[in-house]
């Protein structure tokens, strides 16, 4: 085996082996180093039980960059769905449940001005989500340092922003992008659990409540690169949309190794030379591309030596906090939602039934205290997924799992975590979760949750923050993720991020890993 | 019937401010004042005995020097008082005092924390750089980003040229701290709780958001633009109380031919073939002018005084969507002898300057979310200022004045608490009570000192000077509501949806404070279309 390569890249994420895939078919020699015994970080199927997998980091798939899976041939490579097109439930506890089907809205307290002023909406958050789909498709623009690409692409953005959007909504877009959905959502509508759905969808994975500005520009990112904005649930889980990367990047001539955890990148004369991993095995390459955080990738890889002082400084100083939990319930039969429709079941259900409530919520995290009534993001994928069981638990066939991403529950806990609170936590949310299925409890055959701290743990998340870095305003674009460094290169020659730390952050997205290869090759190219 | 060239509608500071500089240009001007007394917020009243409130705003620090200078405002009477210092009171009976010396203040923060010591100088360094940076935009009219017009342009890459002579390093810097919150600020450079609590102070004030919403941090340094001037911006008190502006600015104004009509409330601005022609008033009269300037918030101007068809759906919309909650109360107290802090040392200048309570970030947060579940801040962060150590012309011999800002209040009690009732008579003094005592905890002979007491919630800021739900900035400074988007995108430029009807309230870029910079800014746009020379004077730096 050869220990010497053009490019190594450090962590097999999906950023990761995208980056790999990019760059390996530009001709590179590429090996990427995954410190786990599989790839794909945080996207992830895996045992919850001895007979049930599914995936335990993220769960839907609706902003894999349609660009990467066709350039990677991703469906060749066994990319599936098991559903596509979710419809989003928002669960009421009277049974009134409110669905949103792309720009529809079935329910039974859905007037026809709330109707209409949704289409209007969703009609101009797709426009303006095509403006930011550009943002995000490229290396964010620095004025002080502008090639002919930016230069082109800059006066793209003008006329795609002045001519494409037109005046009125150019207008509209600058005004609400520093907004907060509590605000936006309150101008337009009043069915309360429509308000509560677009909030989540603007906090998912932030420190943020409905009320914090800049929420508004993070759901428009959400949007910018789903299809109408849909949502996916990949058959076998997340892991397998990984594989279908892994394949495709291993078929590109990629060098995949897992089990091998980088112990630090190495730097000699003032510039990367290679990794070292933790057997004490070197490898030898001039670019190291780094798929974890910036923090840990600059602080604990690398060494803040090897950087000047304020850099450093701007790097400790990357909020990453972890607002989010997962849960996964084997039940013994499928759920009841006071009536819900078994068919809109098997889409994405939601808990947060007002703006109100996602705020409440959001108190307790400012503090470092758990929700009372924490928000959930629901799917049963064993309605649609055979993979999902090997054989039922109880033998009967009907067993069902139920994945659920929960929020607030701070990685930084007051106190810290421990088998008290997580218990705490477990129950907060089986409450939660009888306010909409009372029977829920009885089902329950095993439970598993992931605190923060286990995901960063298990994924290697650091804070337990899935988006490498907070994606508020003062952290995003040019400023992410810290000032100077937004165009995928650190300040140490050879070394390089891709990860979710770089633009455009978090999300199965694959974006971040894209730009950096092509800016990479750019580099090279000059 | 005398025909006007122009009327302007509120004689609050920016009213007469416009209104002094339209004058100056040579302009028949009247301004129209509901009340029987100009000001507006700008206001010094007797509201007990031989007591003078400034009962609404309380330092002047904002004021732009260069229309103190233009206008004259030192020959009309108005002197302002430098306020030094001031101290941060803490549960623990501890504080965080602030001196004028430089020095002094430095060995007060080592005792709390020696690295925020330094922290602090490059945290000043950095600060006044933001200020220098955003000043000369105060006395600008904010370009409209999607026009071709050649002002525009011009204005724009003005902008664009002064954000490039930031450098790279700097515009990073100040773009992360224009969207950052107050909270996630300091904590880059700061670790001690008293001090990030006491300069957060400034970035709530008024506000209807808390220290770890994302956007205070520019809120801070709206505050904070005051103490970058020579001896006239400074934080001041205006000698004689806050109404002391307003008389000033009268002054001038009628050393320039204009006329103030008191008590004269409009009932609704008189638009024809459309354009505005004059207003009329709630007495039934009617003033004929072909300006017509709107010194009120964008909600009572678009909602309250125009025709729904004049203002038309759009301007109408954005008026109903424009966010002006209050979120601030006022309790002004008469005392009969000088309070005495039980932290501070006897003696202690301290006393003259800002007396705040808080100590942590985390406890403003909590009377926010207070405020957010629709009631006042039980454990509420307090500004107070004394002026009459200062100035003793506000209260009788051996007396005092204390003003006290309370953060939060709201506009509307919807708090399950209060079972569906609004303010009441009853619950407005509860609420002073609840600042009563947050005082009492920090001063102990401050209760019998209490000659009278005048509480404010924002509905009695509203039913007196006019503000919508009692938001003392006409509006909130959040990014949504800034520069080209104040009062609404395609508005910002001070004109009115009518051809000779303009704004100039702080509804109006650059926003509220007592700084008059929208008066002046619109006065520029109006002389522009008359195609009059300007009077109005440009930023002028500070050196």
């Amino acid at each position: 085996m050869t220990n010497n390569y053009d490019i190594l890249i450090v962590g097999g994420g999906h950023n990761g082996l995208i980056c790999a895939a990019y760059l390996a078919r530009a001709g590179k020699r590429v090996c990427v180093l995954e410190a786990r015994g599989s790839f794909g970080g945080a996207a992830a199927t895996e045992a919850i039980t001895d007979k049930c997998r599914a995936s335990t980091g993220a769960q839907f798939l609706y902003q894999l960059h349609p660009q990467i899976i066709a350039d990677l041939a991703l469906e060749k490579h066994g990319l599936r769905y098991a559903r596509r097109n979710l419809p989003t439930t928002v669960l009421a506890t009277d049974g009134k449940h409110l669905t949103i089907n792309h720009d529809q809205l079935t329910g039974e307290n859905v007037s026809a001005a709330d109707q209409q002023a949704f289409s209007e909406f969703m009609d101009e958050m797709q426009a303006f989500a095509k403006i930011i789909g550009k943002l995000i498709d490229q290396p964010p623009m620095d004025i002080f340092d502008l090639d002919w690409d930016d230069k082109i692409n800059s006066v793209k953005l003008g006329w795609a922003l002045r001519f494409g959007l037109g005046k009125t909504r150019m207008r509209e877009l600058l005004r609400i992008i520093g907004m907060t959905m509590f605000d936006l959502a309150d101008e337009k509508f009043d069915n309360d659990l429509l308000k509560g759905a677009l909030s989540f969808d603007s906090v998912l994975g932030t420190q943020f409540g409905a009320r914090s500005s800049g929420n508004v520009l993070k759901y428009l990112f959400r949007h910018a690169l789903s299809n109408k904005s849909e949502m996916d649930l990949p058959y076998g889980g997340m892991g397998s949309v990984v594989n279908a990367i892994e394949k495709s990047a291993a078929e590109a001539g990629v060098g995949l190794r897992s089990n091998a955890k980088v112990k630090s990148i190495d730097v000699e004369n003032c510039r990367v030379v290679g990794v070292t991993l933790e057997n004490g095995e070197k490898l030898i390459a001039g670019t190291v591309i780094s798929n974890t955080d910036i923090r840990t990738t600059v602080l604990d890889l690398v060494g803040s030596r090897h950087f000047e002082a304020d850099f450093v400084h701007a790097t400790t100083n990357v909020r990453m906090r972890g607002v989010a939990a997962k849960l996964h319930l084997v039940l013994s039969e499928a759920p009841d939602f006071n009536g819900l429709d078994p068919e809109l079941m098997k889409g994405r259900l939601l808990i947060a039934p007002s703006a109100e409530e996602v705020e409440l919520a959001y108190n307790a995290v400012k503090y470092g205290e758990l929700s009372e009534r924490p928000l959930m993001e629901i799917s049963i994928p064993s309605l649609c997924d055979d993979t999902v069981f090997d054989g039922d638990s109880d033998g009967d066939g009907d067993c069902h799992l139920l994945n659920a991403t929960v929020q607030y529950a701070p990685y930084a806990l007051k106190g810290g975590w421990n088998d008290e609170n997580r218990a705490e936590l477990i129950e907060r949310c089986i409450t939660q979760l009888e306010r909409y299925s009372p029977d829920i409890r009885g089902k329950i055959q095993h439970v598993e949750l992931l605190t923060p701290l286990d995901l960063e743990k298990r994924f290697g998340l650091k804070a337990g923050d899935w988006d490498h870095g907070e994606m508020a305003l003062d952290q995003m674009l040019i400023l992410r993720p810290v000032p100077g460094s937004s165009r995928y290169n650190l300040p140490l020659d050879g070394l390089h991020l891709c990860g979710a730390s770089a633009h455009p952050g978090g999300g199965v997205m694959g974006a971040a890993g894209r730009n950096a290869a092509r800016m990479i090759l750019k580099g090279e190219a000059k | 019937m005398k025909k006007y060239d122009a009327i302007v509608i509120g004689a609050g500071h920016n009213g007469l401010t416009n209104a002094a500089f339209l004058a100056k240009a040579g302009l028949n001007v009247v301004v129209v004042e509901k009340n029987d007394y100009i000001g507006g917020a700008s206001v010094s009243r007797n509201i007990h005995d031989d007591w003078t409130y400034s009962n609404c705003s309380y330092v002047c620090s904002l004021f732009r020097p260069e229309i103190y200078r233009n206008l004259e405002l030192g020959k009309h009477g108005l002197q302002i008082i430098n306020i030094g210092g001031g101290a941060t009171l803490m549960e623990n009976g501890d504080f965080l005092g602030s001196y004028e010396d430089h020095e002094v203040s430095r060995r007060e923060l080592i005792r709390h924390s020696p690295r925020d010591a330094d922290a602090y100088d490059r945290f000043s360094t950095d600060m006044a750089k933001w200020c220098r940076f955003i000043r000369p935009f105060l006395l600008r009219t904010p370009a409209d980003p999607t026009s071709f017009r050649p002002r525009d342009i011009q204005e724009l890459i003005y902008l664009g040229r002064k954000f490039y002579d930031l450098g790279q390093k700097d515009l990073h810097h100040f773009l992360r701290f224009f969207t950052a919150s107050i909270s996630d600020y300091l904590d880059q450079y700061f670790e001690s709780d008293v001090l990030k609590a006491s300069l957060a102070g400034s970035g709530i004030i008024g506000t209807g958001l808390g220290p770890m919403s994302p956007g205070t941090a520019y809120v801070l340094l709206h505050h904070y633009m005051g103490d970058m001037d020579g001896s006239v911006g400074s934080w001041g008190f205006a000698r004689g109380g806050m109404g002391s502006i307003a008389n000033a600015l009268a002054g001038s104004l009628k050393e320039h031919g204009g006329e103030i009509r008191t008590g004269q409330g409009v009932e609704q601005i008189i638009v024809k073939n459309g354009k505005a022609t004059g207003v009329a008033l709630e007495n039934g009269d009617e003033i004929h002018a072909n300006i017509v300037v709107s010194n009120l918030d964008a909600k009572r101007t678009f909602l309250g005084i125009m025709d729904p068809k004049d203002a038309g759906e759009k301007v109408v919309k954005a008026a109903k969507n424009f966010k002006s909650r209050g979120s601030s109360g006022k309790v002004n107290i008469a005392l009969n002898g000088a309070p005495r802090f039980d932290a501070l040392p006897q003696g202690s200048d301290l006393v003259n300057g800002f007396i705040h309570v808080t100590d942590s970030i985390e406890r403003m947060e909590r009377a926010y979310d207070d405020w957010k579940a629709g009631t006042w801040s039980k454990d509420p962060y307090l500004d107070m200022l004394v002026p009459t150590y200062a100035d003793p012309t506000m209260a009788p011999p051996g007396k005092h004045f204390m003003s006290v800002f309370v953060q939060y209040c709201p506009s509307k009690l919807t708090a399950a608490e209060h079972n569906g009732e609004d303010w009441t008579d009853k619950t407005v003094t509860a609420f002073g009570e609840t600042v009563l005592n947050q005082i009492s905890k920090y001063s102990t002979n401050f209760r019998d000192l209490v000659e009278h007491v005048e509480v404010r919630t924002p509905r009695e800021i509203e039913a007196e000077i006019g503000l919508t739900d009692g938001n003392i900035f006409q509006g909130e400074l959040t990014m949504d509501q800034l520069m080209f988007n104040r009062p609404f995108p395609g508005y910002a430029q001070y004109r009115g949806p009518v051809k000779g009807m303009y704004m100039c309230g702080s509804s109006t870029h650059p926003g509220g404070g007592v700084m008059a910079a929208p008066g002046a800014n619109a006065a520029r746009e109006i002389l522009l279309d008359l195609k009059r020379p300007n009077t109005v004077p440009e930023d002028e730096g500070d050196d």
